[in-house]
């Protein structure tokens, strides 16, 4: 691309990338607790401080990173432990297989250094965004930015921190992401077939938690709902079921 | 380098993996059949309920009402406002009951 292309596009790109920062904010500040948890979490299990940092830097996933962690702490097969973290993840395939319908107007690079940054609140909004306008790379970018340096400095203070922490479980730190992902789910309520979905997937996930055991609930619960939708749809425009 | 940072490392790449594959699998097909259509506009709901269903589960009093009063602002509110209303009351429970 050459300079004076860039200069012309320059303030629409740097508008674009400011209002994706104000939706990052409210995810900055909801994921600090969990951000700082983690590195919290993480020296308590022997990790230092820029293992720490290197995890939240190039896994930028705090429910695999939680799980990773657990797992650290036992003896486990170290390709049981990527597995378990892929398990957690598997659900980014579907953010990612959504999403891409919408961004075809990216470049091939944008969409392999934008999808780095697909967390559950990225895609949510983004999702979102790409509905009602649109979603531009700058956009994409403005959010998750904060989000992504903010995640990374919590992970070194959490675990420079960690042990000064008196009483986690009484500032609720276990059930926060719980009642964050509530939120996200209620954000979806006008989508067809929400309520059947849900149901299905909440039915079915905690079925596989206590049968089958965690991550695999999250990857079992989620088939079911998505099958559910895909069933209760007509295969062709105009058909009946 | 420590057993750890190549963990970590690996874990790293099935992340990016997730996050990538299924654009890319995805891409591949032309057009999108109207079930698959369905299905994939269905993945946050389902994907984010497996996140909160199981987990509600293994809560007491405090984290049912948190969640019960989160999902109720959702209801009129936004995001930030349920998150800090559920929180709110798991905190105030947690320290109470």
């Amino acid at each position: 691309m050459s300079t004076a292309e860039l200069t012309e596009t320059q303030p629409d790109r740097r508008r674009e990338f400011l209002d994706g920062m104000r939706y990052g904010l409210p995810v900055l500040l909801a994921s600090m607790p969990f951000g700082l948890l983690f590195g919290a979490l993480a020296a308590q299990n022997g990790m230092s401080v820029g293992e720490a940092v290197l995890m939240s830097a190039t896994v930028f996933a705090g429910a695999s990173q939680m799980v990773g962690l657990e797992l650290f702490g036992q003896t486990i097969a170290p390709w049981l432990i990527v597995l378990s973290i892929f398990a957690v993840n598997f659900r980014h395939v579907l953010y990612s297989a959504a999403l891409g319908r919408r961004v075809t107007h990216w470049t091939p690079f944008q969409r392999a250094f934008g999808f780095f940054f697909l967390t559950d609140p990225q895609y949510a909004e983004g999702e979102k965004k790409a509905l009602n306008g649109g979603l531009s790379f700058a956009w994409f970018m403005g959010m998750a930015t904060p989000i992504y340096i903010f995640w990374v400095v919590e992970a070194g203070i959490g675990a420079a921190f960690g042990n000064l922490v008196p009483n986690p479980h009484a500032l609720g730190f276990d059930f926060l992401l719980p009642i964050y992902f509530l939120g996200l789910v209620m954000d979806f309520r006008k989508r067809p077939l929400w309520l059947p979905v849900v149901a299905i997937s909440a039915a079915v996930s905690i079925a596989a938690f206590y049968l089958v055991g965690s991550p695999w609930h999250v990857s079992i619960g989620a088939a079911a709902g998505i099958a559910l939708a895909a069933a209760l749809t007509p295969a062709k425009r105009g058909a009946s079921l | 380098m420590s057993a750890t940072v190549w963990i970590i490392l690996a874990g790293a790449v099935a992340t990016y993996l997730s996050r990538i594959g299924g654009h890319l699998v995805l891409s591949r097909f032309e057009r999108i059949h109207p079930r698959v259509e369905a299905g994939l506009n269905a993945v946050p709901a389902a994907v984010l309920t497996t996140l909160v269903a199981p987990v509600a589960t293994t809560g007491g009093p405090a984290e049912w009402a948190a969640l019960i009063v989160a999902g109720i602002v959702a209801l009129r509110g936004g995001l930030s406002a349920m998150f800090v209303a559920g929180a709110v009351v798991l905190i105030v429970l947690r320290n109470t009951l």
